[in-house]
């Protein structure tokens, strides 16, 4: 009212102007700022996708490059089976003191008096300790390696790792950094011998976890995660379309079918960290299955997947043409013949997008994978499901709570190969729809 | 016969009743298949089913017993002294004769002999078979353990001869059923809706897995500490007691986890909603189709990336940002370089989750409002309004409902996120108002009471199943009526 009441006054004040004056110009300031805060929100949300990706890669890629140092390895009889027994009792390979055989390359490399004892730690230091598996499966794997001298590629130290990929701030006072002078000028002096070198880092993709960040991977994870993305795709696909043919088809329209479709949406909604209270409660606690293994990991991440799956088939089913049905039907096929022999092949396109979708968001749920104990230290592959393992998402959470710089780097590497799984999985939904999704 | 085998002998079973209900079906028509009421196939399938379901019913119902009844019945067997000293006790016997009875079945005869007449010490013989023993034998535990391997040993092939009888006497009859005239498809046809129903209960099932085990679990709790406590107290402390010393057990007080929650989704909410909404109607009223195209799926990435991602996101970059531009405009303000904002933090923690609900809020919202009818629109813009005049007086008004609906169950997503609080908003439960300080949230508890060893026993453990409930409650009634609104309001236009 006031809008008016203000407007009648100016047409008395400038009537030859009056019909022209109805606040065009604010209505237009307005118009403008309001279309600036909506561009504003979505550059913010493109900006954020953008700075999130950027930390990860940027955090990451050099994860997947690991400095390796090569030397020439003398497996002397003196100080692998010092007492020649290797024949009668196989633990002497095993127990042998492989590190010294390190230790002894190392000097002679750096041409270094043996003698000087904190100078040859120092430089041993530069060497990840994982060395010493590393030489003993050569050797329990090739006995007649002993007294001979084999040019063997040791991972080096996470630290000196760091530094030479240059993350280490070198003008930092030598006290505060775990990198000392010396075993910089070593670490040059190895580069320039061609010694020391970075090279593709296999090892994030085949380790398991491990407290040293060079020798950690993500492989005994992604085993982990692979059983489980197979439990959760056997049986969430058939239950999920078993059940959603019934709802869509059969079921007849009365309070239990609608309290069963109010519970479905509600399900798709509940945390996921439910479903791991539920997971410890029924399947380990009650059922009395095993702690931290890959299948009741399986069986939570199916329920928390089953109405995801259920959704989308729903959809698919709706959007075939009731035509095809009438005309199954009218060729004299049972409602069942129509459905399995018609509906359901023309609907796959659609059923397969959801499970892929399902699927891709199972991969990367963690929550209820810490419930049930799937948060362990598991070094060795599970031979099966029912054997301790743990996820993928759940290393990268492990490895968060880690302090080291090498572990963030680790960290991030191990995000990126999630996220290509979770992309490769994604286009394939949108390639899948593309490719068969047909508009009636 | 083990199980895995006996199940193979079904699916073999099965396979040849299928070939021989078809060959049969196949003979009875004559050469006409229009003799028959049913394809071939059908009544292969109806035979088949006879053979199968049947036994792998009966073998699953076996299994499940039958542990229970050889329990019951070598707990009988056990000597009136070790009955006498409750369950406890018994328990703890049949789980040591359980031991010997493994390791009986490893001993050569001279030694069962050596071990009856009482010469050789039975913990010591079952050792030197690797199975090691919890306790010191007992001379009646011999015996019983013989009879737990007696009966064992008749379970295995009597389950095995049940089992396999069924099956082929299943399959008999149904052979024995298949005519020309047999309506085998509408059995079939009847035992596979069947087991669609059974699909669709699944459902019902884990609801009923989710409320059943929550509360069973959560009541335990509360008969150790009272719901008054839980629910209204305003300390958590929940130590954990050292063995035996019973009542000082800590203090499970909700609020302070109850606070933390609501305070972190509230900050998350309140940076997610402006965006959200903005991007929304930005997309949906003036964007072009090609950049609709390509923004859109690219927000929706943001929903697509795992919780534990932004977790990280938030404890390596958005903390140590917010972290040190605190620092340094307390630096320029007061010359005291001391950072007011921690690095976990309330603030730290709804950031990055309101960076994960932009997605939500705006593909929902986005949803809602192009469900407008276009009439609306169209008369407003005819009437001289401008867009944005028509966005905000008459769109809003028309979607608001819908998209109330759309922030609920936002909200409940925000109550119920583990993963990035886990890592950015901090484990200590403190009531304050101060979004620069970190404060902890039920999931966040659920996890820590969680993880590492646990027994079902002690409070500290079973005070995450009544978390657990609570966060159950507040997420399904935020959802249930956030439904209810997105549904009557989607009635309204059609």
């Amino acid at each position: 009212m006031t809008d008016i009441a203000s407007s009648t006054v100016r047409i008395s004040a400038r009537p030859e102007t009056a019909k022209r004056d109805i606040g065009i110009k604010r209505r237009y300031a307005a118009e403008r700022r309001f279309r600036f805060y909506g561009m504003a929100a979505i550059s913010t949300g493109l900006f954020f996708l953008a700075l999130l990706l950027w930390t990860v890669i940027s955090n990451g890629y050099t994860a997947f490059q690991q400095t390796t140092i090569t030397l020439p390895i003398e497996f002397t009889e003196k100080v692998v089976d010092p007492k020649g027994e290797r024949a009668t009792d196989g633990k002497v390979l095993l127990t042998a003191n492989y590190p010294l055989l390190v230790r002894d390359a190392l000097v002679k490399q750096l041409g270094l008096d043996a003698s000087k004892r904190p100078q040859v730690k120092q430089a041993t230091d530069m060497i990840s300790a994982s060395s010493r598996t590393l030489l003993r499966d050569l050797v329990v794997a090739d006995p007649s390696i002993i007294g001979k001298t084999v040019p063997v590629t040791l991972l080096a130290e996470a630290n000196i790792d760091s530094a030479f990929k240059g993350q280490i701030d070198l003008k930092v006072d030598e006290s505060k950094r775990k990198v000392k002078d010396q075993q910089v000028t070593w670490m040059n002096q190895l580069a320039e011998a061609g010694v020391l070198k970075k090279s593709f880092n296999t090892g994030i993709f085949t380790f398991g976890a491990s407290s040293r960040p060079e020798a950690a991977g993500v492989g005994v994870a992604a085993l982990g995660s692979f059983y489980m993305m197979l439990i959760v795709l056997v049986l969430s696909l058939p239950i999920g379309v078993a059940a959603s043919i019934y709802l869509e088809e059969f079921a007849p329209k009365n309070r239990l079918t609608d309290l069963i479709e109010v519970n479905i949406n509600n399900l798709a909604a509940v945390p996921s960290i439910v479903y791991g209270l539920l997971g410890l409660a029924v399947f380990i606690n009650f059922a009395g299955m095993p702690r931290s293994a890959a299948v009741v990991g399986g069986f939570v991440l199916t329920l928390m997947t089953l109405p995801t799956i259920i959704i989308a088939t729903r959809a698919a089913l709706k959007a075939v043409p009731p035509s095809i049905r009438a005309a199954a039907l009218g060729l004299g096929a049972s409602k069942m013949q129509t459905i399995f022999h018609h509906v359901l092949p023309l609907a796959m396109p659609g059923i397969l997008t959801g499970t892929i979708i399902g699927l891709a968001h199972a991969l990367g749920e963690t929550a209820p994978l810490l419930l049930i104990g799937m948060v362990a230290f598991v070094v060795d592959y599970p031979g099966s499901p029912m054997e301790p393992s743990t996820a993928l998402p759940v290393q990268i959470y492990m490895w968060a709570n880690e302090a080291e710089r090498a572990f963030v780097e680790r960290t991030s590497g191990a995000i990126i190969i999630l996220l290509i799984f979770l992309v490769v999985m994604n286009l394939g939904a949108i390639l899948l729809r593309r490719r068969f999704e047909r508009r009636w | 016969m083990s199980t895995s085998l006996l199940l193979l002998f079904i699916v073999v079973i099965g396979f040849i009743a299928y070939f021989a209900g078809r060959a049969r079906s196949l003979a009875l028509s004559g050469g006409k298949l229009s003799n028959l009421h049913s394809l071939p196939g059908y009544h292969g399938s109806y035979v088949a089913i006879w053979a199968m379901l049947p036994a792998a019913l009966v073998l699953g119902a076996w299994l499940i017993t039958a542990p229970v009844y050889i329990d019951g019945s070598t707990r009988a067997t056990l000597p009136d002294t070790v009955q006498s000293q409750g369950p406890a006790a018994v328990q703890l016997a049949l789980g040591q004769v359980k031991s010997v009875a493994g390791g009986l079945l490893r001993l050569s005869g001279e030694e069962l002999a050596a071990l009856e007449s009482g010469a050789a010490n039975l913990r010591a013989t079952l050792a030197s078979k690797g199975v090691a023993l919890a306790g010191e034998g007992e001379p009646y535990m011999i015996a019983a353990a013989k009879h737990f391997n007696a009966m064992t040993a008749t379970n295995l092939w009597l389950k095995s001869a049940v089992v396999l009888l069924i099956a082929i006497v299943g399959g008999i009859y149904a052979i024995r059923n298949v005519a020309a005239r047999f309506r085998a498809r509408n059995q079939v046809e009847r035992v596979i809706l069947g087991s669609l129903i059974v699909a669709s209960s699944i459902a019902i099932l884990t609801t009923v897995g989710i409320v059943a085990s929550m509360l069973s679990e959560a009541g335990r709790f509360f008969t150790m500490v009272s719901p008054f406590e839980f629910f209204f107290g305003t300390v958590w402390d929940p130590r954990f007691a050292a063995a035996g010393s019973g009542g000082a057990s800590g203090q499970f007080g909700l609020i302070p986890l109850l606070a933390g929650t609501l305070y972190i989704a509230f900050v998350a909410m309140l940076f997610a909603v402006p965006i959200g909404l903005f991007a929304a109607i930005y997309m949906a009223e003036y964007a072009s189709p090609r950049l609709r195209s390509t923004a859109k799926p690219l927000l929706e990435v943001l929903a697509g990336i795992p919780t534990i991602v932004y977790g990280f996101f938030a404890l390596v970059t958005v903390g140590p940002f917010l972290r040190d531009i605190s620092a340094q405009l307390n630096g320029l303000v007061t010359g005291d370089y001391q950072n007011f904002i921690q690095a976990q933090s309330v603030l730290t923690a709804g950031i990055v989750m309101g960076i994960m609900l932009i997605p939500f809020v705006s593909s929902l919202s986005d949803d809602i409002i192009t469900q407008v009818p276009r009439a609306l629109r169209d008369g407003s813009l005819g009437l001289g309004a401008t867009r944005s005049e028509t966005v905000k007086k008459v769109i809003l008004p028309a979607a608001l409902p819908g998209i109330v609906g759309a922030l609920l169950l936002t909200a409940s997503r925000a109550v119920g996120e583990t993963m990035i609080v886990v890592l950015a908003a901090g484990v200590a439960a403190r009531m304050q108002i101060n979004p620069f300080e970190p404060m902890t949230t039920v999931t966040v508890k659920i996890v820590n009471q969680l993880t590492g060893d646990l027994e079902f026993t002690s409070p500290q453990t079973l005070v995450a199943f009544a978390l657990g409930i609570t966060l159950f409650v507040i997420t399904l009634g935020l959802n249930i009526y956030a439904l209810y609104i997105v549904r009557k309001y989607r009635e309204q236009y059609e």
